[in-house]
């Protein structure tokens, strides 16, 4: 796993400079943001012509399924007021996702957490910078096939919660609601609206839950 | 770009991340005293997660500033997903996902 973030980190490291951000602003965005997907959104939205603001607000748009993912794995990084505050930065797909595959034994799920947590920090970020710097003498992004390498690697990573029905089917229909959508709303906005998917956990229509969640 | 909208992106992505493990422990208190979430609710949340991730996958990997991404790009991640699927190291998915993008490329494949 660490070798791959560090593929995809690099690959978001060079096709950000490729794109035309200044050399530093990457790795602000690993060290501070820490979130692949919105960080690609950023800088996809910027390389399309959107505005800063367009770029930033689609972001936190999509980085707004964190606190799904918190509530999901809230106890596995530690109860503690630290744990949580450190923990929470550490909070990402790669690290919910191994982290929820544990989660029949909380104590080894804690220890996955953490050390994938800061192992992806490290590589991420380690990534950028070597991303960067190629990204300066590469140019075209497109022609390495970089942009596969970020949804590629997502993809693995869900594999294993898909072979389940219900959340398969739910993952099928929010996929298929925001590919319909994306010509038509803001870069981020569509896949927020894939959340529609979960309508197919409601077998019974006594449950109003999902209005919390 | 600016350090202002990198600053703004960091704070509020730090207070969702924050909010999850925060708002478990009321939510939990609020359905009867233990830390733990009703089951129902659990798989809910989980499920919302599986549904972001294949939403952001399939627009990634379809799409590019709101049209059709063309052949190279989803015939790329395909690959990556097929591999994955086999059970083949992790950055083996990534590497074929970014060659075979690539390579379709090389030979005039948009």
């Amino acid at each position: 796993m660490a070798s791959a973030i560090a593929v995809v980190g690099m690959s978001f490291g060079a096709i950000a400079v490729a794109s035309g951000l200044d050399w530093w602003m990457p790795s602000a965005l690993s060290v501070l943001v820490f979130a692949g997907g919105s960080q690609f959104m950023v800088v996809g939205v910027l390389a399309a012509g959107g505005g800063v603001v367009a770029a930033v607000a689609g972001a936190l748009v999509l980085n707004a399924r964190h606190l799904p993912f918190g509530l999901a794995v809230g106890d596995i990084m530690g109860r503690g007021l630290l744990a949580r505050m450190v923990g929470s930065h550490l909070l990402i797909d790669e690290s919910v996702a191994f982290a929820m595959a544990q989660k029949d034994d909380p104590k080894r799920a804690r220890a996955v957490f953490w050390f994938l947590g800061t192992l992806a920090f490290t590589v991420w970020n380690l990534g950028t910078v070597v991303g960067v710097a190629a990204g300066q003498v590469i140019g075209d992004t497109d022609a390495f096939g970089l942009d596969a390498a970020f949804p590629a690697a997502l993809l693995a990573l869900v594999l294993p919660s898909l072979k389940k029905a219900r959340p398969r089917n739910a993952a099928l229909l929010g996929a298929v609601v925001a590919l319909a959508a994306t010509p038509f709303l803001p870069a981020g906005v569509p896949v927020l609206l894939a959340l529609v998917g979960l309508a197919v956990l409601l077998p019974t229509p006594k449950k109003k839950e999902e209005v919390a969640a | 770009m600016n350090i202002t909208a990198i600053l703004i992106l960091a704070a509020g992505t730090y207070a969702f991340r924050l909010a999850g493990p925060l708002l478990r422990t009321r939510l939990a208190r609020a359905h009867g005293g233990e830390a733990e979430l009703p089951p129902r609710l659990a798989e809910l949340l989980s499920t919302a997660a599986t549904v972001l991730l294949v939403a952001l996958i399939a627009t990634a990997a379809l799409t590019d500033g709101g049209k059709f991404a063309g052949i190279a790009l989803p015939a790329g991640v395909l690959t990556g997903g097929l591999l994955a699927w086999w059970k083949a190291p992790f950055v083996v998915v990534v590497v074929a996902a970014a060659v075979v993008a690539a390579g379709l490329r090389a030979l005039g494949v948009p």
